[in-house]
């Protein structure tokens, strides 16, 4: 394949140039000082290859140029080679305390965001004095209070600092942030990050964890939140579309990017229905997704769903500024790929999961560590997961070109082979009503189990090789087992007589007012219930005692059982 | 001629706790139906009592309860409220992320056998119709 790497005026004659001439000038623009960048062997590595000629119209139509046309190469036209993605580690354990402390040692060895993992107890909706005290704070912080959250993001600056909550419907812990933003002085349109638990639909069909309210209560909330963050919280993403539960409950990398897909026109039609303007909303649409260890498949899988939703957001929505047409993405190397037989062998799992990620573009990555299938990542295997990201990008050198394998014979084919796959899906999908229905009568949870179960048959019949699973097994290695860490019995104990202090403390009519004012809201068709939930934060209101309460209005929906 | 009456090995597949992570119950429930058992599925998030109360309904010879988060640390909760409920020869695996070191608590505790990530689906099966059988012969008459 002819490359050219820089464009000269006489070429201004054919197309690919002319788009070849745009690019280099919006890439000018964007990257600042551009690094010389050499090889060991002294070759110079431009930042971008592409055909010289383009004599059908193929290239443009496909691939384009990063940032502009389909966006297959890219949605940045500077990506990797000028900002390298977000380093986003997912932590959280214990107390408040004991995050806080992990988050900022995190944060001094590379991490350039956060994200807050709570407790399981906090998932279900259950503060601390509520449930089995022995679960508490063994896969997540214990937050159900705004003090917690405020000692959670203690010397933080969050206004400074990317944040991610994962915070599932009716969004507890963003209303906490934002009081506790208020308090500190810092105005709402400095706080940037993401809602990354906020796909109600991925919840009802592949992760339970997170399924808190029933589904009509849950499309609401996600609404009235998404309205109040346009408003007040403008560089807030009030919606993160989950593929990553669908792919680890068992969905095929193309399922899970189809069903993805098709919950994002779900979210974005109910969007519109409200009357917000596509080209607004879609600017805070992010998406969520898992990588697994198949490498070129995972590459071919994010290409392809990058053309999907731009070709979208035009066609469906009527999209007209290219920033609505972003395929935003995070990815989250895959646990379900982990072997507890040889744990070390993780590590190079890990490495091979982020550089398909990278390859395929992705804007921030949490790579997992090694013994995630063992316990809750240990600090040490939490700093080797990092580590892995830093030697990809400087030792490695993978950030130096944009979209290295695009123009590939097989990379190219397979992308447009997975594009059939996950556009057939979502016409599956559009054919039973849209994403909402075809939840609600079970035929995505079909899907996905069947395809887990085929899978798992695969593995239990050799047809794929698992190394130390099922060939090249080894006698186990128990020194290679890291020591597990779990929060104290005091420390839970003391965390308790802080919420009950907390809810003995306050204003009791002023908290009383607000918690009337919050039912009354559930209750009308209008109002807003994300305001009113902040409200009753300010109130001092706990987050079990608001889901208790938007439990009662809005019913909690138990997931359906499908065999 | 001795007819022996065989009855299908009947199997609680459930999750105790807080955690709602269910490929592996539903993966679980499904293998051991195709291999001809009776399952009896339910949601995550049961309560032990609830547990003990449908095994007993359902005259179950297996529990199996699926962990990914530490939910398997009440396990031994589970083990005590099964034996109060005169239902001690109900046999119980785990599967799922145990830690090396809680799986002894559990096995102390009564539980038949820890499924770590890996285990095979002839393995899941074979064990748990023995156990059944186990069970079956354990069981008190009324």
């Amino acid at each position: 394949m002819n490359v050219v790497k820089k464009v000269t005026a006489t070429d201004a004659d054919n197309s690919t140039a002319q788009d070849a001439k745009n690019w280099q000038g919006n890439y000018d623009k964007m990257i600042g000082k551009d690094r010389a960048t050499r090889n060991r062997s002294g070759v110079a590595i431009e930042p971008l290859y592409y055909p010289e000629n383009d004599p059908d119209g193929a290239y443009a139509q496909k691939l384009g140029f990063p940032g502009d046309g389909p966006t297959t190469r890219g949605i940045y036209p500077t990506m990797h080679r000028g900002r390298t993605w977000t380093q986003r580690q997912l932590i959280g354990l214990g107390r408040p305390e004991d995050f806080n402390e992990r988050i900022k040692s995190i944060l001094r060895s590379g991490a350039s965001a956060l994200s807050i993992i709570p407790c399981n107890s906090v998932y279900r909706g259950l503060d601390c004095d509520d449930v089995e005290p022995e679960l508490l704070g063994t896969c997540g912080t214990v937050i159900n209070s705004e003090e917690d959250m405020d000692i959670s993001l203690r010397d933080i600056p969050i206004d400074e600092i990317s944040i991610g909550l994962n915070d599932p419907s009716p969004f507890t812990m963003l209303a906490q942030m934002l009081v506790v933003a208020e308090r500190r002085g810092i105005p709402w349109t400095k706080v940037t990050g993401t809602s990354n638990q906020s796909d109600y639909i991925s919840h009802f069909v592949a992760n339970h964890m997170f399924y808190r309210l029933s589904l009509p209560g849950a499309r609401r909330v996600l609404m009235d939140t998404m309205t109040y963050c346009a408003e007040h919280v403008p560089n807030w993403n009030g919606l993160s579309v989950v593929g990553q539960h669908m792919q680890q409950a068992g969905a095929t990398p193309a399922q899970a990017m189809g069903l993805t897909l098709s919950t994002a026109i779900q979210y974005a039609k109910d969007c519109q229905s409200r009357g917000m303007d596509p080209d607004k909303f879609l600017q805070r649409f992010t998406f969520f997704f898992d990588i697994s260890v198949s490498f070129f498949e995972e590459v071919a899988k994010f290409r392809a769903g990058r053309r999907i939703w731009n070709n979208l957001c035009k066609e469906r929505f009527g999209a007209t500024d290219p920033r609505a047409m972003r395929f935003k993405f995070h990815g989250q190397t895959s646990g379900c790929d982990l072997t507890r037989q040889q744990p070390l062998n993780n590590i190079a799992r890990v490495t091979v999961q982020a550089m398909a990620g990278i390859f395929g573009g992705l804007q921030s990555l949490h790579t997992d560590g090694y013994d995630e299938v063992l316990s809750t990542p240990s600090q040490d295997s939490a700093k080797i997961a990092i580590s892995t990201q830093n030697i990809l990008k400087h030792e490695a050198h993978l950030v130096d070109v944009i979209d290295p394998l695009g123009g590939s014979y097989y990379v190219e084919s397979l992308t447009d082979a997975m594009e059939e796959e996950i556009l057939k899906v979502i016409a599956q999908i559009d054919a039973e009503g849209g994403m909402y229905k075809a939840v609600e009568s079970g035929f995505v949870q079909h899907m996905i189990g069947a395809s887990a179960l085929e899978f798992q048959d695969q593995v239990d019949s050799g047809e794929q090789i698992v190394v130390g699973v099922n060939a090249y097994q080894e006698e186990e290695d128990a020194a290679s087992r890291p020591v597990l860490e779990r929060p104290s019995k005091e420390d839970m104990e003391a965390q308790i007589a802080r919420l009950t202090k907390n809810k003995a403390d306050r204003d009791q009519a002023a908290f009383e007012a607000a918690m009337k004012n919050l039912r009354e809201v559930a209750q009308s068709e209008d109002g807003n219930i994300f305001g009113a939930e902040i409200d009753a934060v300010r109130a001092g209101a706990s987050q079990g005692e608001i889901i208790a309460l938007l439990r009662e209005e809005l019913g909690f929906g138990q997931p359906l059982v499908v065999a | 001629m001795n007819e022996v009456l065989t009855t299908p090995a009947r199997v609680l597949v459930t999750k105790i706790g807080l955690d709602g992570h269910d490929r592996g119950s539903r993966i679980i429930a499904a293998f051991l139906r195709d291999a001809g058992m009776e399952v009896i599925y339910t949601n995550p998030w049961q309560k032990i009592d609830a547990v003990v109360k449908l095994a007993m309904e359902e005259d179950v010879d297996v529990v199996g309860i699926s962990s990914l988060a530490t939910d398997h640390l009440l396990v031994p909760k589970l083990m005590k409220a099964l034996a109060e409920a005169d239902l001690a020869h109900i046999r119980v695996v785990v599967g799922g992320i145990v830690p090396d070191e809680d799986e002894a608590d559990l096995i102390a505790s009564g539980v038949s056998k820890v499924f770590h990530p890996g285990a095979g689906r002839e393995e899941i099966v074979e064990t748990v119709d023995a156990l059944a059988k186990a069970a079956a012969k354990d069981r008190p008459l009324d």
